[in-house]
């Protein structure tokens, strides 16, 4: 299991190559990347990321512990980064290993619902016109965390 | 202890992080503390509502103890992924 926080871009062909590399017990392995996004028209100069050193690292590497007692899972992966990206820099990936898809993609998903609602990250949006959002958070994203 | 501020709750207040000397005894009697120091504080935790607390770096609530507690965080939703 490889949990990393880290400021710098990642690789993620290389990164999607190695975890699924080398595995013969492994029938599914499902990736996730969530990339910045602009909010319309071209008017996002760039996407600001927060967080809380020292609580992010322990509430993602308690999100993949849960995952792994929930699901069969062989391996998990989660990079997730931290600083000011511009629109198309990929912010996370999360990958999942399993026997089985179902697992794979279930794993996968309620990796990606809890780091949204509590891992310590916050977004803030950096317009052109240099005014700055904070990005509020959604109840469907609270919503999502009960179908676990 | 050390009070740390995330997000817009650090913008509001101020600061990303402070020295705090209190007898409190619940998160809820910190913030009330707080509240009662300036206007900035006042208006930063005026919607309990709107913001989360970690004691410890273990996301809690605000009737949650902080006795004995080395480090208390106040942030807003968190917004991953």
């Amino acid at each position: 299991m490889r949990i990393i926080v880290q400021e710098a871009p990642f690789d993620f062909g290389a990164e999607a190559e190695g975890f699924a590399s080398g595995r013969h017990d492994m029938g599914a392995i499902v990736t996730f990347t969530g990339v910045v996004r602009d909010f319309g028209n071209g008017t996002l100069d760039t996407m600001e990321i927060e967080h809380y050193p020292g609580m992010t690292q322990k509430a993602l590497d308690a999100i993949a512990d849960e995952a792994r007692t929930r699901w069969s899972l062989g391996d998990v992966l989660v990079i997730h980064r931290y600083g000011r990206m511009e629109p198309g820099e990929k912010i996370m990936m999360v990958a999942t290993a399993a026997p089985h898809r179902k697992d794979a993609f279930e794993a996968a998903e309620y990796l990606m619902d809890y780091l949204k609602s509590r891992a310590p990250f916050w977004k803030k949006e950096h317009a052109k016109t240099g005014e700055t959002n904070w990005v509020a958070a959604k109840d469907e994203d609270e919503d999502a965390l009960s179908r676990w | 202890m050390d009070v740390l501020y995330f997000a817009w709750v650090r913008e509001r207040i101020g600061l990303p992080k402070e020295r705090v000397s209190t007898e409190a005894e619940t998160v809820a009697d910190l913030v009330a503390e707080l509240r009662a120091r300036e206007d900035r504080y006042d208006l930063a935790f005026s919607d309990l509502t709107a913001l989360r607390v970690a004691v410890d770096q273990e996301l809690t609530d605000f009737d949650a103890s902080i006795k004995g507690a080395r480090e208390v965080a106040f942030f807003p939703p968190m917004t991953g992924g």
